[in-house]
């Protein structure tokens, strides 16, 4: 038996322009790893739709890890592309902790983005004897 | 300009709030008014910006960016450790 956590959100691709466009680096680099910057390089509506889509996989992550106290720094949840496309999660520090805390044994994303939209689903499943609430 | 005036300016700017920001008390939740936590990274940027200060991850947390009071205690307590006063 598991038990089932489910984390969703959305994020608006032009906030994510306007933000790379207005803080430059400083909003790139404290909030996306060098791999995720890497991954989403392309014309600029390219590049801010692959961040949005990141930027909600990482608010999705919180949603199931459940902080009670401060969140994860935005780094320490990074999504991770593979060669064939499909996209993994890589979690570190106190997103590591946390997920470990809560007995999540796996964890797994999905990305999408239409139009003006990007969002993510991120699943994840707890053996029953070490879930807690 | 009081501190208090220039955060209100930033959540002006930055917080995408669907309401006036004239229109909310210093203690009204900002995320209940509709700031995004897309929003609120913009609105941390632009504090640290603004005030010469870098929020730790201790303080990356909703109840940080809640509300202006919130933010003016989270500035405060940034300004006050760097400058030795917190001590």
């Amino acid at each position: 038996m598991s038990q089932v956590r489910v984390g969703v959100d959305l994020v608006s691709v032009e906030d994510v322009d306007r933000s790379v466009l207005r803080f430059g680096d400083r909003y790139l680099r404290r909030v996306y790893t060098d791999h995720e910057i890497a991954s989403c390089q392309g014309p600029p509506r390219v590049t801010a739709a692959g961040l949005a889509a990141r930027f909600a996989a990482k608010e999705a992550a919180v949603k199931v890890l459940r902080p009670s106290g401060p969140r994860p720094d935005w780094r320490s949840i990074e999504v991770r592309r593979h060669d064939d496309g499909w996209c993994g999660l890589e979690l570190r520090g106190r997103a590591a902790r946390l997920a470990e805390e809560a007995g999540l044994r796996s964890i797994a994303v999905s990305l999408s983005h239409e139009g003006d939209m990007a969002g993510a689903v991120v699943v994840a499943l707890a053996a029953e004897e070490d879930a807690k609430p | 300009m009081t501190m208090d005036e220039e955060i209100r300016d930033i959540l002006a700017e930055h917080a995408k709030l669907p309401v006036d920001i004239s229109t909310l008390g210093d203690t009204d939740d900002l995320f209940r008014a509709g700031m995004t936590s897309h929003a609120s990274v913009n609105v941390m940027l632009a504090l640290e910006e603004q005030f010469d200060i870098e929020f730790p991850e201790a303080m990356l947390r909703k109840g940080t960016f809640e509300s202006v009071a919130a933010i003016a205690r989270a500035i405060g307590t940034l300004v006050n450790t760097s400058t030795g006063q917190g001590r």
